[in-house]
């Protein structure tokens, strides 16, 4: 399999202390990679600097076999979306218009999108169900709403990789549930490669085809969710009591966090 | 296809051939309105080459009334595309060069150099133009980092950097005792009068590659309005596209300040009117604000010049009476 991402001895830090240490890892082509850990591991800055946000201080990162230096930034853009944690946006654009933005990179000078360009957006549109929405502004949507224009958003950029951070995080769970369908709809139909940072344990476990377990900075374990996900290795690092059994769909761990009074 | 309006080259020119009318409009009326009154066929007439009759209308028109009017509609272009360009970089639908203190700052440099007794041009320019990058450094420092993005930081920054402008500006005033004095405290309300068609087109041969630049600029500012990181994704050198607008939008204001002195507000007032009828894509609006910021200054300095029985008020006087209303709703508004 081609690898889409390639970390080689990254550290990164904003200011004395490393944020990420001596990170090495691999994400392959077409996968869903989930990125899990507690508050403070590193999840977003490692997403910020695949994205290409952050700096890294030293080590190797590679996108598609190919130097991240050598990339300009509008390749870059062309080759990697991202969609953000929460997008908010101070001013009413419409949908189409917050859509069509995502042809940004495709544009010349002057940034005149032409038809093929609609159709790129309106595709997008199609595809995460917004397309009843085209005419609404920003400021008149949902959470779920706004953030699936964000994903139609990142769509219409036709990257290779689309990465995202704590999508669900305030959605409700019939909405967590649909945002990770629509991902990995997106991954089997489009050929995507999904790198994902989440706090949903038990969503990851269900849709990743390997999970990264990150804590403070270091790499804890890469895998399979049901090889990644063990009772004592998650105790440890969330420091909590939790309960680990079996997802009844399949062979997959369920995480359960106890409260003081079962203990 | 379901989108609507799918080519937005067509909505531009559109949008502009419209907007273009209506300043047409204004400027007639601009010019055939006044204590002397000239007829519209009169005025027809002598813009088409025919002498006037009447040496004295052909005066008041092609020396007092033209400059005036063109000066109103550069003038109100610019501030009003100062606004827009403001608006869209530090995200904040309030932000306007007189309300954060850019047009205070080139306001000292300008005051400065009339003071040593530069010329218009390029002295006070040039004076104007640092005094304006000055208070354009102050602001950025006071609320620099994460907080450059809260709207109140900004704001009461901005609020202080012009109360500080203003008292640096009555010290000046105070200082000055001959007639200079008039012209400096006319000017610092607002005041479109003094100008010969020479100086306009001066004043037009700086703005014109200003509003060029800006609208070669205008599709990144959509992208920077979805916020630093999410541009950088999208392909923009944020550091570069920033400091260009920043640079270009100063020195024009600055251009414009010296000229007319203070004028607050147009740039709050006519982007916001523009918002609401045309959208946020500023390919429209950085054409839009530059026809109607034009029209709304011409038909300000209008009032201006019909609304007293006797003389004039200064122009700067009837935007803040417009513009300081609308600050405020706008404020209640976005606080909610």
């Amino acid at each position: 399999m081609k690898k889409a991402v390639e970390i080689e001895n990254l550290s990164f830090s904003y200011s004395d202390n490393d944020i990420l240490k001596n990170t090495c890892l691999s994400v392959y082509e077409r996968e869903f990679f989930i990125i899990i850990g507690p508050n403070g591991s590193g999840k977003t800055t490692l997403l910020k600097v695949i994205a290409g946000i952050l700096k890294a201080r030293k080590g190797r990162l590679k996108i598609f076999g190919r130097s991240f230096k050598k990339y300009t930034r509008k390749s870059l853009a062309k080759t990697i979306a991202l969609v953000p944690q929460m997008g908010m946006v101070d001013f009413p654009f419409t949908v189409s218009e917050l859509v069509l933005m995502g042809r940004f990179p495709h544009l010349n000078m002057l940034g005149f999108e032409q038809k093929k360009d609609m159709e790129i957006a309106s595709k997008a549109m199609a595809l995460t169900d917004i397309k009843h929405l085209e005419h609404r502004t920003m400021d008149q949507l949902s959470g779920g709403e706004r953030q699936r224009v964000f994903i139609a958003r990142a769509i219409c950029q036709e990257p290779r990789i689309i990465l995202l951070d704590e999508p669900t995080a305030s959605l409700d769970i019939a909405h967590q549930v649909k945002l990770m369908d629509l991902m990995e709809k997106l991954k089997e139909e489009i050929g995507f490669t999904v790198i994902m940072v989440s706090h949903d344990v038990n969503l990851a476990a269900m849709y990743a085809t390997r999970l990264l377990l990150l804590n403070s900075g270091m790499i804890e374990g890469v895998g399979k969710p049901r090889d990644i996900l063990n009772c004592e290795m998650l105790e440890k690092i969330y420091k909590c009591k939790l309960l680990v059994d079996k997802n009844p769909f399949g062979d997959l761990p369920r995480i359960t966090p106890l409260p003081l009074k079962f203990i | 296809m379901s989108i609507r309006s799918p080519f937005i080259l067509r909505r531009i020119i559109t949008i502009s051939l419209l907007l273009l009318f209506v300043l047409i409009v204004v400027m007639l009326a601009g010019v055939s309105m006044g204590s002397t009154k000239i007829g519209l066929k009169m005025l027809l007439q002598s813009l088409l080459g025919e002498k006037m009759a009447d040496t004295m209308l052909d005066t008041i028109v092609w020396q007092i009334r033209f400059p005036r009017v063109l000066l109103a509609g550069l003038v109100g272009a610019t501030l009003s595309l100062g606004g827009l360009v403001f608006q869209a970089i530090l995200r904040n639908p309030l932000a306007e060069p007189y309300i954060l203190g850019i047009s205070g700052g080139s306001a000292i440099g300008a005051i400065i150099g009339i003071l040593s007794g530069l010329s218009r041009f390029p002295g006070v320019s040039l004076t104007a133009f640092a005094g304006s990058l000055a208070t354009l450094f102050l602001l950025l420092i006071m609320s620099s980092g994460k907080s450059l993005l809260k709207k109140n930081t900004l704001l009461l920054s901005g609020v202080m950097v012009n109360a500080f402008c203003s008292a640096i500006i009555m010290f000046l005033v105070s200082m000055t005792y001959d007639a200079r004095l008039h012209n400096i405290i006319f000017w610092l309300m607002g005041d479109l009068s003094m100008c010969d068609i020479n100086q306009v087109g001066i004043l037009a041969l700086m703005l014109l590659p200003c509003f060029i630049i800006l609208f070669c600029y205008s599709h990144s500012m959509n992208i920077i309005l979805m916020g630093n990181e999410m541009a950088q994704t999208m392909g923009i050198n944020i550091r570069r596209v920033t400091a260009v607008l920043l640079i270009v939008t100063s020195f024009m204001v600055s251009a414009t300040v010296c000229y007319c002195g203070l004028l607050g507000f147009v740039g709050l007032v006519i982007p916001h009117l523009l918002r609401l009828v045309f959208g946020s894509d500023h390919r429209i609006l950085v054409p839009a604000s530059i026809l109607g910021g034009g029209s709304y200054m011409i038909i300000c300095d209008l009032l201006a010049r019909v609304l007293p029985q006797q003389g004039e008020v200064p122009v700067g006087v009837v935007t803040a009476m417009v513009g300081a209303p609308l600050f405020i709703y706008l404020l209640k508004r976005s606080k909610q």
